[in-house]
């Protein structure tokens, strides 16, 4: 069957073993780049000294960053907190602080990854860098502690799919909506173990910011990784694009024309539960939110504004923001988006997780329907388990904390 | 006692995110599914079973899920398949985990069950399933008690 091409994340691979693989083959791998949150590295660091580890493999290439829970809302976890700070001083390692943002977005922006690269993140979005065309999996603390003590991680060669979609979304119709469309048809178990490959001139065009969100949502299809074809992508400094060898092995390729898409909305309790925004038009909703790894960078600020300029947020309801980081807080300020978010009724929040993970900041009430940028939608998943959470795209937020209830932006 | 759910058990509903962020690890299991089943952590005993179908702790990271269901006391948890990094969490932290395919296995079923040969038999429907073979070095880690105690032994990976 193998035709003896390479996809992306076998070429990524291959080039840190130095061997030729294959799907299935299990490897150890060099890392470029470790790190950790303060919901998962307190749990790593205790496994480090558990292991016996004394420092990490290479001070420049671990970081651990404050973003789930900034500022702590207690005091356990303000010593979380104080434990990692200590452990990051001990080491001589990078530490961003409360306020500095979203691991994700703090890694890519201060580029501790880069295309080509193999990272190994403690959180579940860590395939977001997958819109750099890198090879990026998220694990849980252990692992994490044994990249952080080793350099390396043993990994089993994912299968490749590929997803291709054809056509220019149309103008008000966002990498969001194409993310959750592609969930939706695939399901929340649609790529377990698997390497995506995204493709098709429906990603050409995109920015890097977009490209993320695209990305981000791998995990919430079960993937190992997602990678974003590197045609059309624009970084800051020079790089080597990794494309797939025209005759790369795929165990199943996928084909949408997305010509045609509109908004789309995931209804509760899950991010593959997704539905055109004409089905679920009307919800009355109490609480819009806008930020996380998917959806709180300046172009999802500015899609938020560009709905609500000049005007305000209906009654009744509150509608928070967090910014992705402390440089997107400081652009949407400088270009007036900011202020146009502000006297529309939005408050904004501490650049971090926000009320995604639900310990604070925002938890939603019993039977309160909450629209949200976020990307996922689980029972309980913002705190509450008696609410109720709506994905959607910052527009879509937008246009909904106007009038409370889902309404899709283009009517607004 | 066997305890059955159905597919796609988030790690929100194993372990909500509030609860998450300490290092007294028996906190969690007062917690433990509390938003899928209130009364389980009441209720769980040392040697129960959880039971899943497809997708078994899909979403986030956190290790705090599986830990979560190895402080209640449970002692396997037993499903059609796994997300990927839960599976790897669990057998990193020493918590047995068999993926055995479609099922039909009832709550209250009683149980057989052996980790080496991955055999599962539901005594009450007397059927029996066969655990997909884990790969040498996640059998490795699991007989060492898991990643910690592994990597203290032998300081980096080995792939045999």
């Amino acid at each position: 069957m193998s035709k003896g091409g390479k996809t992306i994340s076998e070429k990524i691979i291959e080039a840190h073993v130095g061997h030729p693989v294959k799907p299935g083959d299990l490897i150890i791998t060099p890392v470029d780049g470790v790190m950790a949150t303060d919901t998962t590295a307190p749990l790593a660091l205790k496994a480090f000294k558990a292991m016996n580890g004394k420092s990490v493999f290479d001070k420049d290439k671990v970081i651990l960053v404050l973003d789930h829970a900034v500022p702590p809302p207690n005091e356990r976890i303000a010593n979380l907190h104080r434990l990692m700070r200590i452990f990051a001083k001990e080491q001589e390692i990078k530490l961003f602080e409360i306020g500095e943002g979203i691991c994700h977005q703090v890694m890519v922006e201060h580029q501790y990854v880069k295309p080509g690269d193999i990272f190994i993140g403690a959180d579940s979005h860590t395939p977001t860098y997958g819109a750099l065309n890198a090879f990026a999996c998220g694990v849980g603390s252990t692992d994490l502690a044994a990249t952080m003590m080793t350099g390396k991680i043993w990994l089993k060669v994912p299968e490749s799919i590929k997803i291709v979609c054809n056509g220019k979304l149309q103008a008000g119709v966002s990498a969001k909506d194409l993310i959750l469309h592609l969930v939706g048809q695939l399901t929340i178990s649609g790529a377990t173990y698997q390497a995506i490959e995204f493709e098709g001139e429906a990603f050409e065009g995109m920015t890097l910011a977009s490209r993320m969100t695209i990305a981000n949502m791998v995990a919430e299809m079960g993937g190992k990784t997602g990678i974003v074809n590197p045609k059309g992508l624009e970084l800051d400094y020079d790089y080597e694009p990794i494309y797939p060898d025209k005759d790369a092995d795929y165990k199943k390729i996928f084909k949408f024309d997305v010509s045609n898409l509109e908004p789309q909305i995931a209804a509760p309790p899950s991010p593959d539960k997704v539905e055109n925004i004409s089905t679920t038009e009307g919800t009355k909703i109490d609480y819009a939110f806008i930020g996380t790894c998917c959806n709180g960078r300046l172009e999802d600020l500015q899609a938020a504004a560009e709905v609500l300029k000049g005007k305000r947020i209906k009654d009744g309801v509150r509608f928070m923001i967090a910014p992705a980081s402390k440089s997107t807080l400081l652009d949407a300020m400088n270009d007036g988006t900011l202020q146009t978010l502000i006297e529309a009724g939005a408050s904004i929040i501490t650049p971090g997780c926000g009320p995604c993970v639900g310990t604070h900041q925002g938890v939603p009430g019993d039977d309160e329907v909450v629209i949200s940028a976020a990307n996922r939608n689980f029972r309980g998943r913002m705190g509450n388990p008696n609410s109720n959470i709506y994905l959607a795209a910052p527009a879509t937020v937008a246009a909904s904390a106007l009038t409370g209830e889902i309404t899709n932006p283009k009517n607004v | 006692m066997v305890y059955v759910y159905g597919n796609n058990i988030d790690t929100d509903r194993i372990i909500p995110g509030k609860y998450t962020k300490t290092l007294d690890l028996s906190t969690l299991a007062d917690h433990v599914l509390e938003d899928l089943d209130p009364s389980f952590s009441k209720n769980v005993q040392v040697g129960d079973i959880i039971v899943a179908g497809e997708n078994f702790g899909c979403g986030s990271s956190r290790e705090q899920a599986p830990i979560a269901i190895k402080q209640s006391g449970v002692s396997v948890v037993i499903a059609e398949d796994f997300a990927r990094i839960f599976f790897r969490n669990a057998i990193n932290i020493g918590l047995p985990v068999l993926e055995i395919g479609k099922h039909d296995i009832q709550i209250g079923a009683e149980i057989k069950y052996d980790l080496k040969s991955g055999e599962v038999h539901d005594l009450t429907a007397n059927k029996k399933y066969t655990a997909v073979k884990l790969p040498q070095i996640m059998i490795d880690i699991l007989e060492e008690g898991g990643l910690v105690a592994y990597l203290k032994k032998n300081k980096t990976y080995n792939l045999s």
